[in-house]
């Protein structure tokens, strides 16, 4: 691998760039925005045609303008079609911003014939060429790329922005109404955080184009949301999602295509597929939201059932046979308990390990410290089934399932029995064990 | 109690004759003649044109309300005397939460005017707490309990300035009078609905205002929150706090509030709950659903939207 200069220029830029849109980003999805950004993004397009074919020239302040000013016109018109045209804002949103992209187009083929605008750099931008030393220019003293000072910037201003009005942006998200009562005008916030997304798309669209744009103000926000409840948290780990993006996106983009024979590959589209990578990393492995973690509780559970039905089929056959210990071959038990043989035998490793059953001559059979936890289950099942006949008029066979789910809930067992009048018998007659040995 | 009757009371019906044309509501100020605005016809109701002192809590002067050009609260005229609790009541869509929502500036009003102590609504803020509906927010946005609460001090903070201590001890302060305090660091959506509609009215509390609106606080909520709630209601009132709720249950009007304010598209009456709250009043609020007002409004709106072909 070939490492230059550019290449690490490049992973400034796309930092930079992520962090920029990561802070109104995280703003846009919890309003349930997100599709705002891109609408955005996408009239930036008709904002440098019709700025060109006002002004006559390239200048960068006038483009920026021109852009910045449609991107929040976009969102006034989306407002307006949605109020006015009573349509839905998802639909509002598709009207506009294709119909303002598609005049882009048509004026940029007008523009075209006479500058060189390239409709690729509109879709994937420049960013590898962005840190070539022809782009160089020196500002405040220091020299680098002009990106990176565009990119910069935009990062400095809403990051400034963010902090100053940091309660004012949470509050109108969460709750306008409030928000404008207090005298927070939520329509004000609104519009500003509109401004923030068009001025971030122009700054970020020349370098890395309107795809990477879409997924940054997206994807790490929604990464972000996955680990953790608190705002502030959030637009730092959404900041962090960006970076890593712009990192790895950038190596990526350099080394896989080799292993597959191609040569490099657009950083920008790398970008944004190493973002929609960690996405699918975080929703899988997140510890409290994750995927990976919700089976882990859920085996988790499961087992701790499963044990405790192993030690209510024993006492219920010592019961049964009268014989103490009793004992059962470990194929009759899975095929009793409806469960998988490696689940049950899990089990009663687990068991074993915690001393409730020991070895017996065909099978398991229960310790004495196992007997009394088994007793408080099968008497947690049979308060729970009389309270079910007593209180919801279960019909008998209607009681033993129900029974069973609540019957892991043993901490309500005392006000069950309190609540029952200490029944000594459940409805089919069996004996409600008591609570200490008798 | 809220038996629908099959015709309007004829009181209601002579109500809606007398109702103003939609050419003649989109002008009419504030200065004009009092006489063509409905006189509410209840026994007890004052009538329309009285004074508005200056120092009622709440004054609506000639309020109507419309959406979407469709009128939903036709001449609301009331003064709310200070120190009382306060409940609107009134069936589904009759536009209590639009009385709310117009008197808070939140949506524009037709006609009317509104004075919370004798001045307009924005030179008032500070004085007014507001808890909306629990439905209204998203509640798995990432804030914990106590960041919710302590948006009820952003008015006093002021705009660019940071939450500081004093303010988060304030909202803890709040949390602890409605038995929150243990949650304060939970993430909202982790709370049951009745303690979310805790958090909400230590938000209000937070406000420390003169003058509460809130709406529907006792919906869905459980037997411990309706307690903490109306406890809460007594300590502002006893504080000389005037507390203005929607309400939706007949049941408890009586037992929780002071002062009632019936209200169906217009406000058929208002006055101390001893005196307004008879099945004579109720029946005119809640009977008939007002066939004609109804039907006028929706008139208007088919006016507005296709030609006339008559």
């Amino acid at each position: 691998m070939n490492w230059l200069i550019s290449d690490t220029w490049t992973i400034v830029i796309g930092s930079l760039c992520a962090v920029a849109c990561a802070l109104p980003g995280a703003l846009l999805v919890l309003r349930r925005m997100s599709m705002m950004g891109d609408a955005i993004s996408h009239t930036v397009l008709p904002g440098l045609a019709i700025a060109f074919l006002l002004t006559h020239s390239r200048a960068p302040l006038a483009m920026f303008i021109g852009a910045a000013v449609i991107g929040v016109a976009t969102a006034f018109f989306i407002q307006g079609v949605q109020k006015l045209g009573k349509t839905e804002s998802g639909a509002s949103m598709g009207i506009v911003f294709t119909t303002l992209f598609a005049v882009g187009l048509v004026l940029m083929r007008q523009a075209v014939d006479h500058v060189d605008i390239d409709p690729d750099c509109v879709l994937y931008g420049a960013i590898e060429t962005a840190g070539t030393t022809w782009q160089y220019i020196t500002l405040l003293g220091v020299t680098a790329p002009r990106a990176v000072f565009v990119n910069g910037g935009a990062m400095v201003v809403n990051l400034v922005l963010i902090a100053l009005l940091y309660k004012e942006f949470k509050i109108s998200a969460f709750d306008p109404a409030l928000a404008t009562t207090l005298g927070i005008s939520a329509t004000l916030m609104h519009y500003l955080l509109m401004t923030m997304t068009a001025a971030t798309a122009v700054a970020a669209f020349e370098s890395v184009g309107s795809i990477l744009v879409i997924a940054m103000f997206i994807v790490p926000p929604a990464t972000a949301y996955l680990l953790t409840d608190r705002l502030a948290v959030m637009m730092v780990l959404s900041a962090v999602f960006g970076v890593l993006a712009a990192v790895f996106g950038h190596v990526a983009a350099i080394i896989v295509p080799p292993w597959f024979g191609f040569e490099g590959t657009s950083t920008a589209g790398m970008m944004a597929v190493v973002a929609g990578l960690l996405f699918a990393l975080v929703w899988l492995a997140s510890p409290r939201y994750g995927v990976l973690a919700r089976m882990y509780h859920r085996l988790v559970m499961s087992m701790h059932v499963l044990c405790e039905d192993v030690m209510g089929l024993l006492y219920r056959l010592e019961e049964l046979t009268d014989t103490q210990p009793a004992t059962m071959p470990v194929a009759d038990m899975t095929q009793a308990l409806v469960a998988r043989a490696w689940l049950v035998r899990r089990a009663l490793g687990s068991l074993g390990r915690q001393r409730m059953i020991r070895r017996g001559d065909l099978g398991y059979v229960l310790t004495d410290a196992g007997r009394d936890q088994a007793r408080q289950l099968v008497r947690s099942h049979r308060l729970w089934e009389s309270y079910l006949a007593h209180y919801l008029r279960l019909p008998a066979d209607h009681l033993h399932d129900p029974a069973n789910r609540l019957e892991h809930a043993h901490e309500l067992a005392d006000k069950v029995d309190v609540a029952l009048g200490r029944p000594e018998t459940d409805p089919q007659g069996k004996t409600i064990p008591s609570r200490d040995n008798q | 109690m809220n038996q629908p009757t099959a015709n309007p009371p004829r009181t209601a019906a002579a109500d809606a004759d007398r109702a103003v044309p939609p050419a003649r509501m989109a002008s009419r100020g504030v200065t004009d003649d009092q006489t063509a605005s409905a006189t509410p016809v209840a026994h007890t109701a004052p009538p329309t044109g009285e004074e508005h002192p200056r120092t009622a809590p709440l004054a609506i002067h000639d309020m109507t309300v419309a959406y979407d050009r469709k009128p939903v609260l036709w001449d609301v005229d009331l003064n709310v005397p200070e120190g009382q609790l306060v409940a609107i009541v009134g069936p589904n869509g009759a536009g209590k939460s639009t009385l709310i929502k117009a008197a808070l500036n939140l949506m524009p009003m037709v006609s009317g005017q509104v004075l919370i102590y004798g001045k307009p609504y924005r030179k008032q803020r500070h004085l007014v707490g507001y808890v909306p509906q629990r439905e209204t927010v998203d509640w798995d946005f990432p804030v914990s309990a106590l960041d919710v609460v302590a948006m009820g001090r952003y008015g006093r903070i002021g705009w660019f300035r940071p939450v500081t201590r004093k303010h988060r001890r304030a909202a803890l302060d709040a949390l602890e009078r409605v038995e929150m305090a243990q949650y304060a660091h939970r993430q909202i959506s982790q709370l049951s609905g009745g303690q979310q509609q805790r958090v909400f009215l230590a938000r209000a509390l937070a406000q420390d205002a003169k003058l509460y609106f809130m709406d529907e606080p006792f919906a869905s909520v459980d037997a411990a929150t309706e307690r903490a709630i109306v406890r809460v209601l007594h300590e502002l009132k006893d504080a000389g706090r005037t507390v203005i709720v929607v309400h939706h249950d007949l049941q408890t009007v009586t037992e929780y509030f002071d002062y009632l304010i019936l209200l169906n598209m217009r406000v058929v009456t208002h006055g101390p709950v001893d005196d307004v709250f008879t099945q004579e009043n109720l029946r005119m609020t809640y009977g008939g659903r007002l066939t004609l007002l109804s039907e006028a409004a929706q008139l208007f709106t088919q006016q507005s939207r296709s030609p006339r072909v008559d």
